[in-house]
């Protein structure tokens, strides 16, 4: 539970200071600002609800479950399976280690223009995408029962 | 005692761990339940015992045999077309994400090219590992040349083509692929073409080879650079003359002719796709199986739900036809007018079957979750498919639609059948 708490912190934290994404002029720059706060509301408050915010905010086992496919078998189509990398970088804690949490959210979310990664936001909310590079920093699981 | 069992009953094609999947290699007669096991055991010693000293490979041909890549557990399924069943599972290929294969041109061998820089050789008679050597640390794909003495992979890291000699697998002959830009390019649409050459393409250099590897000691490297920007594969046509590299960066087509190399590459298509607003494209398409039927080819668009028709005479989009989602592989069925088609996440449940003479969908089929590769029998009657996500492969007769078998498999990709091998370019 204690773990819970301070990543929640952390990712209120991270949510302050979040930018829009490299190279791509944004123009729902302040709608995203105030979903950012939102956010870090919510997860302030989550620290004292952590059940109820465990919906909200963590995806659920069964998604958590189905992200790790999806990173491991679509996204393996051009990072590798083991994402080490093909067409498309490798995706290994120690690739990532200085890149910030928020500029890879926003790569899997908009893609990166001028190069083949896709948007995925159709298929991923931005929890999911933060849950999905906080797993890729500390190394993906291969598969979560 | 065991381990000897084992040998013996590889070499004579009886898989001990996987015989769950054999239907009539010989042992077929039991049922596969836990109390068998040691009656199964105690028959196979008696049946070794008999054949001690003559053991050797049953008499059997090779050319209705095929490999299927598992690609979450780094082993291959060694596949049979005439029953359409798994005759064994070959395991120790590690990583074998995009993995692909070609044949030896006795039809006994695969080549394996795994995502990890592994060249591994199988024997589909013996269904073991015959082989195997890292050869570099992020592979894509790989080709053999016309008279099957070189094998030749092609590399993400460090880029470049390196050939093996076929039977040993010893290195041979290595091309690092620095383009004109300095700088080491991701090597991509690496195929084999007639003369003991190969051509391949530089993904971010943007450039073609062609590699004369008459004397495979001293490679002979024709450049051909600014082909257009970030070639994603490439083709070679059924005739062995059109070297097609598709265009991921830009609009259009780059085409060389192997029949005239000095007439350099040429543009094709290159209005297509002006003006329109690209979808994003959520797995790359690969052009190694376009289909050509007749006058055309249909080929997969970039980021759009299309499948293009292209005049082969004139290179001219003869037409587009509409399909359920962002096509990967479109591939000709044999002795027929249709294509079949898959698509990209997130509409990879589907198979579409098109009429290229019609230029419409003549058929949707659903076989099952992620749709990776489909491969025909060589005479076009089956078409087997493999669904990643749901564990199987799927065997169509192509003139019914009718589902023929479903047979179990890990996370499935690649179907390669034995007659690619007598392919140029395959």
């Amino acid at each position: 539970m204690q773990r819970t708490v301070i990543s929640l912190q952390q990712r209120g934290f991270r949510g302050g200071v979040r930018r829009a994404p490299p190279r791509k002029p944004d123009k729902h720059m302040h709608t995203r600002a105030l979903i950012s706060f939102l956010a870090l509301a919510l997860g302030a408050g989550a620290v004292f609800s952590p059940a109820g915010a465990e919906g909200a905010l963590q995806p659920s086992l069964e998604r958590r479950a189905a992200l790790v496919h999806l990173v491991r078998q679509d996204c393996g189509s051009c990072h590798g399976l083991t994402l080490k990398g093909g067409l498309g970088p490798a995706l290994l804690p120690e690739t990532l280690a200085d890149k910030e949490a928020a500029s890879l959210e926003a790569t899997i979310l908009h893609g990166r223009p001028g190069t083949p990664m896709p948007p995925w936001q159709a298929f991923l909310t931005e929890a999911e995408a933060r849950w999905i590079v906080e797993q890729l920093q500390k190394g993906f699981p291969d598969e979560i029962r | 005692m065991k381990s000897a069992n084992k040998t013996v009953a590889q070499r004579l094609g009886i898989p001990l761990s996987r015989r769950r999947e054999v239907g009539s290699a010989g042992m077929g007669g039991l049922p596969p339940t836990s109390q068998r096991v040691g009656v199964r055991e105690a028959f196979l010693v008696v049946f070794l015992l008999s054949l001690s000293g003559c053991a050797s490979v049953q008499p059997r041909g090779t050319g209705d045999l095929g490999l299927v890549v598992e690609r979450g557990t780094g082993a291959v399924q060694v596949v049979e077309t005439t029953g359409k069943t798994v005759l064994a599972e070959v395991e120790g290929l590690g990583d074998l994400s995009h993995a692909s294969a070609v044949f030896s041109r006795d039809e006994r061998y695969a080549y394996v090219f795994g995502r990890d820089g592994g060249l591994t050789k199988v024997d589909l008679l013996s269904r073991r590992v015959d082989r195997r050597v890292i050869q570099a640390g992020n592979s894509i794909g790989g080709a053999i040349s016309t008279g099957g003495r070189l094998v030749a992979a092609a590399n993400y890291t460090p880029g470049g083509v390196k050939f093996f000699d076929a039977a040993t697998l010893a290195q041979v002959a290595e091309i690092p692929a620095i383009g004109a830009d300095g700088k080491s390019s991701k090597v991509v649409g690496l195929v084999d073409a007639p003369g003991n050459r190969f051509v391949f393409t530089l993904f971010e250099a943007g450039e073609i080879w062609l590699v004369e590897m008459k004397d495979p000691t001293h490679p002979k490297v024709t450049k051909f650079a600014g082909i257009g920007r970030e070639p994603y594969d490439a083709i070679i046509t059924p005739d062995s003359r059109w070297y097609i590299a598709g265009l991921f960066g830009e609009d259009g087509l780059a085409v060389l002719d192997l029949w005239h190399p000095e007439r350099g590459v040429k543009r094709v298509l290159k209005d297509y796709g002006k003006g329109g607003q690209k979808l994003p494209v959520f797995k790359m398409p690969h052009l190694e199986g376009w289909g050509f039927v007749g006058p055309y080819a249909l080929l997969p668009a970039v980021g759009r739900h299309e499948v293009l028709v292209v005049d082969t005479e004139k290179w001219t989009l003869a037409g587009k036809i509409l399909v359920a989602g962002q096509p990967v592989f479109v591939v000709g069925q044999p002795g027929s007018r249709r294509v079949w088609v898959n698509f990209a996440f997130p509409d990879n449940r589907t198979v579409q079957v098109i009429d290229a003479m019609e230029k419409k969908v003549v058929k949707t089929l659903h076989p099952g979750k992620a749709v990776l590769h489909l491969e025909f029998t060589p005479r076009g009657e089956n078409a087997w498919v493999s669904a990643r996500d749901s564990d199987k492969l799927v065997v169509y007769d192509t003139e019914t639609f009718q589902v023929l078998k479903e047979l179990p498999s890990s996370s499935p990709s690649g179907i390669f059948f034995t007659p690619r091998a007598h392919r140029t370019g395959w």
